[in-house]
């Protein structure tokens, strides 16, 4: 294929990747709030997140407003994410399996909820909020400028939240648990409540997902927490220094998310063998988590040099 | 203000490792107490702080705050009457919060935490002034996050922290140890100070003897999950490091050998 070519191909598919990587975003927002603020890696996204879609166009397929539908979405994600907290909390199953678990039942909820393992809602016959085939309109259904409303619309709400008091401990909670408990703020509670805000955001972006695709699939959240890991890494690779403040914070990890979407498009417009797009993603996430471990592995051997030490020990 | 009665805690029951942490205890502390704990390693002191504050339940026994029994209430619930200073400077504050949202969870200690604004422009500007008084330059740095603070600036900040809302009982133990020699003298200043101005009751384990001795109104000894020793007033102010040894010869016998308390 001739480079010329492949830049033509790259830009028709730009504003496709682009809002996917919004709607993942905020996938990885929720995300960020158990990795970074929790300090927990909760694996349950990967079954929530297509709870989030099942329930959505299952709702829409009923005839619900599609307002109401999202909320339900969203609704489905919190209670998915306080079962992952109960297991944790008051079963003392570590974070990580506990989050397995709940991936694990989730795939049986999300094929009860559905009925079979996809259900498509068809955007001629149906009204959606969004969907692929506007991406290169001009006008506000686009997908690119309604998720970015609902995401400027969530980033302050959440930067509104976790300024108030409730916030701050959760906050707390994740940053130092034993201070946490000292000061008064209930920590068991306000991890199940960081996992149902998280679970209840991932939810919300499977069902505008399952929109924008045009249906629910079972399999659609496999891989999530890699997805996610990877905005959060990216966003903060790339905007960590200069993004102190929380709402850039969330900010830049909808911008890693869409990096990530640039860089698979790019990838695949390359002919890259689409089956091994999670390998990659996998990869790459292993490696920009180990950048931290490495930095201080060479920092150590660095100062035991300069003490004259021996570096082989 | 504070009374611990008959409290027993046995780490590892029933196994090789079981262990008598705390046999039989008995302490009432009055109002406005300022009291010092000494012993060796493996006394109990720190258990017995640990079981004032609620971080493990106790075997038997009763402990009551300001005629409160909190024997059954969890540690973040009994935190309302508390205020507690640790051993590592890591441990009584938040990192990667800024100081003033640290204060301001303070400051919110044993209140429900509702959708109010969790730190508001009138409170910074007290915290300001209160941090003026530390005297450690804390005061233009309100918006720091608190990784970025030395050892003694932390202990500080957290003794701050712990006052911030006035405490039934002040709980510091050995807070000054990981510190080195000045910084400890200053942060030790600053408890004196903070206790003296809130008239606080307090309990403070140090393994310094001649701070043991200096500071506070009344000494216990510990030894082996018992106290071997409790001296108040003019009979403690008379009191020297040599008596201290002696006192913990006579109780202890022959374990002293090896014990960290005669390095210090």
């Amino acid at each position: 294929m001739n480079i010329l070519e492949v830049f033509g191909q790259l830009a028709g598919a730009l504003p496709g990747a682009v809002s996917q990587g919004l709607i993942w975003g905020i996938m990885a927002i929720g995300v960020y709030l158990t990795y970074r603020i929790l300090d927990i890696a909760d694996l349950t996204v990967d079954g929530s997140f297509a709870t989030g879609g099942a329930v959505g166009v299952m709702c829409i397929l009923d005839g619900w407003n599609l307002w109401a539908a999202m909320l339900m979405a969203l609704v489905a994600g919190m209670i998915a994410g306080a079962v992952t907290g109960i297991l944790h909390i008051f079963m003392g199953i570590p974070a990580i399996l506990a989050g397995i678990l709940s991936q694990l039942g989730l795939y049986s909820i999300n094929l009860k909820i559905m009925g079979k393992a996809n259900q498509s809602v068809n955007v001629n016959n149906t009204k959606l909020l969004l969907s692929l085939r506007w991406v290169k309109e001009f006008a506000v259904h686009n997908p690119l400028i309604i998720v970015t409303i609902i995401i400027v619309a969530l980033i302050a709400a959440l930067y509104w939240f976790f300024g108030t008091e409730m916030g701050c401990g959760i906050r707390a909670t994740g940053a130092n648990i034993n201070m946490s408990r000292a000061q008064g703020i209930n920590t068991s509670l306000n991890k199940i409540l960081g996992l149902m805000i998280s679970n209840g955001l991932v939810a919300f972006s499977g069902a505008l997902l399952a929109q924008y695709q045009g249906f629910a699939d079972v399999n659609m959240g496999r891989g999530a927490i890699v997805i996610g890991l990877a905005a959060v890494i990216i966003g903060e690779a790339v905007l960590g220094k200069v993004f102190i403040n929380f709402a850039l914070k969330l900010s830049s990890v909808v911008i890693g998310s869409i990096i990530y979407y640039l860089v698979v498009q790019t990838v695949i417009t390359m002919g890259l063998d689409a089956n091994l797009l999670k390998l990659l993603s996998a990869g790459v996430v292993a490696i920009f988590l180990a950048l931290p471990f490495w930095k201080s592995q060479l920092r150590a051997s660095m100062h035991m040099r300069s003490k004259g030490g021996k570096t082989n020990a | 203000m504070l009374e611990i009665r008959n409290v027993s805690k046995v780490f590892n029951p029933g196994t090789v490792n079981e262990k008598k942490a705390l046999n039989d205890i008995n302490l009432k502390l009055n109002p406005g107490d300022f009291v010092t704990v000494i012993g060796g390693n493996g006394a109990g002191k720190s258990t017995m702080l640990n079981m004032v504050a609620g971080v493990y339940p106790v075997d038997s026994g009763q402990i009551l705050i300001d005629g409160v029994d909190v024997t059954r209430l969890h540690e973040y619930k009994r935190a309302k009457y508390l205020g507690r200073v640790f051993q590592d400077p890591m441990t009584g504050t938040a990192a990667t919060m800024q100081i003033d949202e640290n204060l301001a969870l303070a400051a919110r200690r044993g209140q429900a935490r509702t959708l109010r604004i969790g730190i508001s422009a009138k409170e910074r500007a007290g915290y300001k002034e209160l941090l003026k008084m530390l005297d450690l330059g804390l005061e233009e740095r309100l918006t720091s996050k608190v990784g970025l603070l030395s050892g003694g600036q932390r202990q500080a900040l957290t003794l701050l922290m712990a006052t911030l809302k006035q405490p039934k009982v002040l709980l510091l133990d050995e807070h000054t140890a990981a510190l080195d020699p000045k910084t400890a003298k200053k942060v030790l200043d600053i408890t004196e100070e903070i206790v003296a101005k809130n008239q606080l009751t307090t309990l403070m384990i140090t393994h310094n003897m001649a701070d043991a001795l200096r500071v506070g109104n009344r000494l216990i000894m510990m030894n082996g999950g018992r106290i071997i020793f409790d001296v108040a007033g003019e009979e403690k102010k008379k009191l020297t490091t040599a008596d201290l040894l002696e006192k913990f010869k006579i109780s202890a016998g022959e374990e002293l050998n090896n014990d960290r308390m005669l390095l210090s």
